[in-house]
């Protein structure tokens, strides 16, 4: 537990990647099975026990300390179990930590009565920081500004594989993981996974460059439209399906209707919209599904999800990987007209005599509430990562508004003495009175150069600061692109913009000539 | 025994903190007056302006520095008794920083102990707190919340060497109080064995040479601004202001780190963007406040500033009289 303990609180200060991995991969060398384990659980998945923790600590609290004391304390400190982990009373004898394995066997035995007791004594017995990354642990999910997939490439490091030897085998073994770490320092052979459903790394497109654009050659890509959903890999033998984020995770649990229908021995990538008489329906419709551990009659009916495939990894046992695209785009149409089960259709291949043409085709997208094209080489294998030459997306042209800069904050590691992320405002009017309304924050888009002179403007401009925030005297007129603008219920402007960047600093433009809300409104979309 | 007239009869908290009239002079007074006795150099407590002035040697001194040319002086020792008209002042150790006292004042048959700032943790840069036994204490509760105990400071330091180990890459830009923390932390990173040079923003010079002329050995601590280079895998000690600002992009990849009481909540470390809190602090926790206050015997008991809630709140169930003076120009963040 201490080991565990200082590793979440060194990972919940360090904001570089490289750093937590480096912190990672030192605890999963050091580490003996199976804490190693269960502690990487807690890092991806989450572990395999259910703690009630918020009644347990309302349980014990009262017992422990003055409540009037810790009221005052959870005021100051700003989390309940942050507080309970400081305010627990040192005891005087340091008894042994307890490990995570004890943690774990002792809560699967223990029934809901004995929660509180044992909780106590493990607090007991630990420091301020054990108290806090127990509560974490046992909160399920740590938050401490790691992935799953962090967490993963982590372990890989540790022991030199790549990850993605560690993501196909994930969804075959389970917590602690004491086969994955056999196999990784050389004690056993490589899990055989041929009864069981599990994830393939994806293969992930480039964004297309107009020099990637000039040298291609039409008789050489395939192009299909971008389809506006999450990317999904549908994997299912042996009676068993499970639906696959593009990062691995297992979603099945949100989409029971698809888990219910894909009863198939295939592996197939494909994007997971909202579908209506045919019809799709706007990103927001499908966020209404994502992340929910259970899902009512009512939300089935409201949001009809859908799969459109566009690749097949493994068809009956056989896996076509290593094929060009047209071959499996062949065997997909034949399996598809077989076997093609309910919830789910192909993407079109589109046809195009010219690159005018499909050029032609790309420029429609937004007419069209489409996002934009796919360009698929037709030789390429089906390839984990994102390799160089293959697959690209090419996005519609972005939309752009002119706004105000209104607050700025630091950013972190390399940005830490720059105020990097930005919230910009548009105009709108109440009670006769011009004031700037907030639609959205950017943290991308500028050079080094840039970033220094909005910096000194930031600076030289600021009104107030609260902590690492300035208020800055609204006079800056920032041009930021953005996909595409959709209403929203949680921001006060009524609206949310989807990947906002800044596209060019107008040092130039009075920010009275700034766009006004109505406009933006205006850009709103229902589909797409 | 005739009942003992009210502290609040001679012993006074008023706009400008506490008078005490029998002896005409307020301590730590927060604008200017004509006689004041100063317990220690931090600025919410030695301000400027005062005609007068009674303090000891080390703080005189201090003060001196930071304010230049200053009124009427008498130093006093710790521990020497000065009759100043009706009562008695002893100034004894606190154990905050370089200098500090706690103002124990006798009248009457009854003795009264303002703390000011105080720690009972060792500190090898200052005389250590010496207990008086008294009927009223006067308090200050920075830390005044059963969530604050400080860890031992060498674990701490610790922490500081194994980061240095783990990104010798990275300049280890550490923010710390001017005064009493940064001689502090040099002392305890001394202490573990560490002989390199510790580079100082010029913020930190003038006390810093000051703490060096009084005889506390800190070893070799340059100045920032002769740097060769970019102090990669090196401990530069600023000033907190200077962490993420644009003075720390000479360094590289600046690791930010804090040396406060207050980075024992996440929160607060989060809020500065820092990476690596050490929770080192020249005041008490709570339970040396509440350990302080037990051991003094007092059957009064005054709390000044900080969290004052919490603390009468405790005291007040283990029946000792407790009331919150809520002075002004105290600043409880700066620590």
């Amino acid at each position: 537990m201490k080991a565990f303990s200082q590793l979440l609180d060194r990972l919940t200060y360090t904001p570089a990647r490289n750093a937590k991995l480096m912190l990672m991969r030192n605890y999963f060398r050091a580490t003996p099975d199976p804490d190693r384990g269960f502690a990487l659980a807690a890092l991806t998945d989450g572990l395999p026990i259910e703690f009630p923790l918020r009644r347990v600590l309302a349980e014990i609290g009262e017992s422990r300390f003055d409540p009037d004391l810790f009221r005052m304390s959870r005021d100051d400190v700003g989390d309940t179990a942050e507080t309970v982990a400081l305010i627990w009373p040192a005891t005087e004898v340091q008894a042994d930590a307890p490990s995570l394995s004890e943690i774990v066997v002792a809560l699967g035995k223990a029934g809901r009565s004995g929660h509180a007791a044992l909780l106590t004594q493990w607090l007991d017995r630990l420091d301020a920081t054990g108290r806090w990354a127990l509560l974490k642990f046992l909160s399920g999910a740590p938050r401490v500004g790691v992935s799953g997939r962090l967490a993963k490439q982590a372990v890989a490091d540790a022991f030199d594989r790549p990850v993605d030897d560690i993501e196909e085998l994930w969804h075959g073994v389970a917590p602690p993981y004491t086969a994955l770490f056999d196999w990784l320092e050389h004690r056993a052979e490589r899990l055989s996974l041929a009864s069981t459903p599990i994830f393939r790394p994806l293969m992930l497109a480039h964004a297309l460059e107009e020099s990637d654009w000039q040298v291609m050659r039409l008789d050489e890509v395939a192009a299909e439209w971008k389809w506006d959903g999450i990317r999904i890999q549908v994997a299912a033998k042996g009676g068993t399906t499970r639906l696959f984020s593009r990062t691995g995770d297992d979603i099945g649990q949100s989409f029971p209707e698809l888990v219910d229908h894909f009863t198939f021995d295939a592996v197939l990538d494909g994007e997971l919209l909202v579908l209506r008489a045919g019809e799709v329906a706007p990103f927001s419709d499908l966020q209404q599904r994502l992340n929910r551990k259970t899902v009512t009659r009512a939300m089935l009916t409201k949001y009809p999800v859908h799969v459109r495939f566009y690749d097949a990894l493994e068809i009956g046992g056989e896996d076509l990987r290593a094929l060009p695209f047209t071959a499996r785009r062949e065997r997909l149409e034949v399996w598809h007209r077989e076997h093609g089960p309910a919830h789910s259709d192909l993407s079109e291949v589109l046809s195009f005599t010219s690159k005018e043409e499909l050029k032609a085709r790309w420029e429609a997208t937004r007419a069209q509430g489409i996002e934009g094209l796919m360009l698929k080489r037709k030789a390429s294998p089906y390839l984990a990562g994102r390799p160089k030459g293959h697959w690209y997306k090419w996005k519609r042209a972005p939309l752009t508004a002119d706004c105000v800069l209104l607050y700025a904050q630091k950013g972190s590691g390399k940005r830490s003495s720059f105020h990097s992320d930005y919230t910009f405002g548009a105009w709108t009017e109440k009670d006769g009175q011009k004031l700037l309304v907030p639609v959205g924050k950017a943290y991308s888009g500028f050079t080094d150069a840039e970033l220094a002179e909005l910096d000194r403007f930031i600076r030289q401009n600021t009104i107030e600061r609260f902590g690492p925030v300035r208020s800055v005297t609204p006079k800056l007129v920032l041009e930021i692109a953005f996909d595409a603008i959709q209403e929203s219920k949680r921001h006060k402007s009524g609206i949310a913009m989807r990947f906002p960047r800044v596209s060019r600093i107008r040092w130039d433009k009075p920010a009275e000539e700034a766009d006004t809300l109505t406009t933006l409104k205006a850009l709103i979309t229902s589909v797409g | 025994m005739a009942s003992s007239p009210p502290f609040e009869s001679w012993l006074r908290p008023g706009p400008s903190g506490l008078h005490c009239v029998p002896g005409d002079f307020h301590i730590d007074p927060s604008g200017p007056v004509p006689r004041a006795v100063i317990t220690h150099g931090h600025s919410d407590h030695a301000r400027p302006g005062h005609d007068a002035v009674l303090a000891t040697a080390d703080t005189l001194a201090i003060m001196r520095l930071r304010l230049g040319t200053l009124g009427q002086t008498q130093a006093l020792a710790y521990g020497v008794p000065l009759r100043v008209k009706d009562v008695t002042v002893t100034l004894v150790p606190a154990g905050h920083i370089l200098g500090s006292a706690q103002v124990v004042i006798d009248y009457n048959g009854q003795r009264a102990v303002i703390s000011g700032d105080y720690k009972r943790h060792a500190d090898p840069t200052c005389e250590p707190f010496e207990l008086v036994p008294c009927d009223l204490f006067v308090t200050e509760a920075t830390f005044g919340l059963p969530v604050y105990r400080h860890e031992p400071d060498t674990a701490e330091v610790q922490k500081l060497l194994a980061s240095l180990r783990d990104f010798p890459e990275r300049t280890h830009q550490i923010g710390v109080y001017g005064l009493g923390k940064c001689q502090r932390l040099i002392k305890l990173i001394r202490k573990a064995g560490y002989d390199r040079p510790i580079w100082l923003h010029g913020a930190l010079r003038s006390m810093t040479d000051y703490y060096v002329s009084r005889g506390i050995d800190l070893g070799e601590v340059p100045n920032v601004a002769d740097a060769p280079g970019t102090l990669a895998g090196e401990i530069v000690l600023s000033p907190p202001s200077a962490l993420g600002d644009r003075w720390s992009r000479r360094f590289a990849d600046p690791l930010a780190g804090f040396a406060s009481g207050w980075m024992r909540i996440r929160g607060r470390v989060r809020q500065r963007g820092v990476e690596l809190p050490l929770i080192i602090s020249d005041h008490c926790d709570w339970p040396e406040l509440l350990k302080t206050v037990t051991e003094t015997g007092a059957r009064e008991v005054w709390v000044t500033h900080g969290r004052e809630e919490a603390l009468v709140h405790e005291l007040s169930k283990r029946q000792i009289v407790a009331r919150a003076l809520r002075l002004v120009g105290r600043e409880d963040d700066a620590e």
